[in-house]
Order: structure tokens, then C-alpha cells, then sequence
């Protein structure tokens, strides 16, 4: 059985997605990351963007994560964001919807928001 | 039917009106608090991590940040008061009021200005009848909070307290919220929330004692804390708006409830005196009869001799 680690993904009013996993890539401010089993530990600060992680049963989960932390110790991984989910959560007519209505209103918040909800979707 | 027993009639009538809506907010509450405990179950898992990764840095790396340092003699406080928007909760809003005026006081004793932020319309009418001065006041959510809405109440907070004192900051932040500890009690609480004792928020989340690893920050630890505090305090404030929200629903309950024992105590003796009044009615009216037929029978018996 090959290694894996335990990661949660909670956002602040539940928790979104919980399970092993054999890989996490994750936008930092400082750049992409990618945490296997016995990574050393780290806390970091995410971007907005997607979040990919490839399960141990070999599938893969995608999420939309806007801003927030990543924690790694103990072979445990904490994900936590204000807003986070998953990608067959997001609606993306929706999303897209919300892009053109952030880009009429030039709302640069809800222009990123959109943008990574749509990423995640694409992702998948 | 007599005078008395129509006035009688119809007070029960209206105390019977009265007990049924009593007896439905008893209900919805009731079937509220449930969720809003739900709703607090659901937020604790981010809660912890938070507490864990915010532990993690302060005691992992020397970064000094002006949310985790006390100040040698701080000399303005802020005091984030939180009440409900609707009555009929019995002594809800005014515990938490009380809490609010006795840690006021101790601060003003302590020769520091207070600064009140309040969130709920009862907070805000009490201090608006009196003519207190607020700084900021936030209504219509305290049902059910969202995490949208701490945000909005933790951004002014965090910039009064990152500001400097002699620029209109605060050194200290205290918050005044009414903790849910079982169906039956809810106690207002009043508790220092920032400058920031690592201690204490190990023991609220139950991670006290855990020996935490190295960690490696990314970018650097002092950014690390930077973004993690103002999320810290948003996850506090939203914590302690959940907990009130299910004070509040629980608080109304009891006293619906109450309302409700109240109302059914009273139907029962009304009818006693409705019964009473009706019996007497009965009472004079035969006495009338007989009376009258013996009066009757005294006027034919003479006209016979």
C-alpha cells in the first residue's frame, strides 16, 4: 500500500471534504505546492485558486479555495478557508453568469471569485 | 347571561388566543436552537485548525505582531457587546447588557476609555435611550449569523486594535456574549479577546498540552501570523455569534414556555370564577322563582278566606 496522508478541507462554517490522500497541490502566495506523505511540516498562506487532490483510491478532488491557510504535520494535512468548494459543487453557467455581471460592475472581488470557481471547473 | 360572567368569558377567550401564539414561538424556537447548535458543530473543526496553526506560529517562531503583545499600560479598550434584535426572550438581552455595564465599569476603573461596538437592536436601544456613545453597531442578523457577518463585525475591530492608541486605536477587545452551555442555562460571558493569550485559546479548543512540530512557513512566519490573526479573530466573533444565536433561541423558548404555563394557570382559575359566577347566577334565579312562587301562592291563599 503506498503512502498517504489525511486531509481535511474546512471551510469556516463546515467541513467540505475529509479522506486520504497521495498528493495536494495548493496555491501559496509564494507559488504552487505539492505535499506528498512525509512532507516536512509547513503552514502556508493560500491564493484563491484550485486546490487538487489526487485520493488514494486514485480519483481526483478539485476545489475552489478563496484564500485561507495550508498546515502539514504529522502526516496530516488541514486546509482551511474561508470559502472553499468542491468543483461538482460549482454551477458553472453560474459562475460564469457571475464573471460577466463582477467584469460589468468592475468588482475585482468577485471577478477572482468567479474566475477561480470557473478554474476549478475547468481543472476537473 | 349575567354581566360578570360575560366579562369572565371573555378573558379566557383572549388569555386562550394569547397561549396559542406563546405556545408556537415556543415551538419554532425550540426547533431553531437545534440548528443553530448544528451550526456551531459545523463551524468547530475550521475553529480548532485555526487555533492549532495560530499556536503553532506564536510559539514556533519569536515574530512579534501588535495582536499578540500587551502593551505596557493600555489606555483604551474596545468592548464588542452582543445582543439579540428581538424581545420576548426573557432576561436574554439584558444579562448580556448587564455583563457589558460591569466590564465597563472595571475597565473605567482600570483608567482605560471604552470604546463599544454593539450587535443587535436591543444592545442598540438600551444605549440609544440613554444617550451612550457607540462606536459602531451592527443589527438584523442575530437569528442566524453567517460567516459573512463576523467579517463585517471583525473589520472594524481589527483596525481599531491595529491602529495606534494615539491615533484612535485600541490596545485591548473584549467581547460580551451569552455562552450556551446546556438547553436549560446560558450564562453571559465576558472575555478578553485580544491581545491574544495563547494559553487560553489552547484551553477553549481543547488542544492544550499538544506538542506541536517545527513548522516550515511559507512565505515567512511573520506573514504567516499576519494573515492568520484577523481570520483568528473572525473565527472568534463568529464563534460567539453562533453561541449567542443559540442562547438567544433557548432563552426564548423558557420563557415562552413559562408565557405559555402562565397563560394555562390562569385559563383554569378563570373558569373557577366563570363556574362560580355561572352557579350563582343559577342560584339567585331559582331563589327569584321560588320566592316568587311563594309569594304567589301566599296572595291566592288569602283571597280564598
Amino acid at each position: 500500500m503506498a503512502a498517504e496522508l489525511h486531509v481535511e478541507l474546512v471551510a469556516a462554517d463546515r467541513s467540505v471534504w475529509s479522506g486520504g490522500a497521495t498528493l495536494v497541490i495548493a496555491r501559496t502566495t509564494s507559488g504552487d505546492i505539492g505535499v506528498m506523505p512525509g512532507h516536512q511540516p509547513l503552514l502556508g498562506v493560500l491564493e484563491s485558486g484550485p486546490v487538487t487532490i489526487r485520493t488514494s483510491e486514485g480519483g481526483t478532488v478539485v476545489a475552489a479555495v478563496h484564500g485561507g491557510f495550508i498546515t502539514f504535520a504529522d502526516n496530516k494535512l488541514s486546509l482551511l478557508a474561508e470559502i472553499a468548494e468542491l468543483a461538482e459543487e460549482i454551477d458553472p453557467q453560474r459562475a460564469e453568469r457571475a464573471l460577466e455581471r463582477a467584469k460589468a460592475e468592475s468588482d475585482a472581488a468577485a471577478e477572482r471569485r468567479a474566475d477561480v470557481r470557473l478554474r476549478a471547473v475547468a481543472v476537473r | 347571561m349575567g354581566a360578570q360572567l360575560r366579562v369572565y368569558k371573555r378573558r379566557i377567550k383572549s388569555v386562550t388566543a394569547t397561549k396559542k401564539i406563546t405556545k408556537a414561538m415556543e415551538m419554532i424556537a425550540a426547533s431553531r436552537i437545534v440548528k443553530a447548535q448544528r451550526k456551531v458543530a459545523a463551524s468547530t473543526p475550521y475553529a480548532t485548525e485555526l487555533t492549532r496553526a495560530v499556536t503553532a506560529v506564536a510559539t514556533g517562531s519569536n515574530t512579534k505582531h501588535p495582536l499578540t503583545t500587551e502593551t505596557d499600560n493600555p489606555t483604551r479598550a474596545a468592548v464588542l457587546l452582543i445582543t439579540s434584535d428581538r424581545g420576548l426572550a426573557g432576561g436574554y438581552s439584558s444579562n448580556a447588557i448587564k455583563a457589558a455595564d460591569q466590564l465597563t465599569e472595571r475597565l473605567r476603573g482600570e483608567g482605560k476609555e471604552v470604546d463599544t461596538y454593539i450587535v443587535g437592536r436591543k444592545g442598540v436601544a438600551y444605549y440609544g435611550f440613554r444617550e451612550r456613545k457607540v462606536a459602531e453597531s451592527w443589527t438584523g442578523f442575530t437569528d442566524s449569523p453567517s460567516y459573512g457577518d463576523a467579517k463585517k463585525v471583525a473589520a472594524p475591530l481589527i483596525e481599531a486594535v491595529t491602529t495606534e492608541t494615539a491615533e484612535g486605536g485600541v490596545d485591548e477587545l473584549h467581547i460580551v456574549f451569552t455562552e450556551f452551555v446546556s438547553m436549560m442555562t446560558q450564562t453571559p460571558v465576558q472575555n478578553r479577546m485580544l491581545p491574544l493569550s495563547l494559553e487560553k485559546a489552547a484551553e477553549e479548543t481543547g488542544t492544550k498540552g499538544e506538542i506541536l512540530p517545527l513548522f516550515d512557513f511559507e512565505p515567512s512566519a511573520e506573514d504567516v501570523l499576519d494573515a492568520l490573526l484577523p481570520r483568528y479573530v473572525e473565527s472568534r466573533i463568529y464563534n460567539a455569534l453562533l453561541q449567542a444565536a443559540a442562547s438567544e433561541h433557548a432563552a426564548r423558548r423558557r420563557a415562552m414556555k413559562s408565557a405559555t404555563d402562565n397563560a394555562g394557570d390562569l385559563i383554569n382559575s378563570l373558569s373557577r370564577l366563570a363556574n362560580a359566577a355561572r352557579q350563582a347566577e343559577i342560584t339567585q334565579e331559582i331563589s327569584e322563582i321560588v320566592g316568587g312562587a311563594s309569594a304567589l301562592a301566599d296572595a291566592t291563599a288569602g283571597s280564598d278566606k
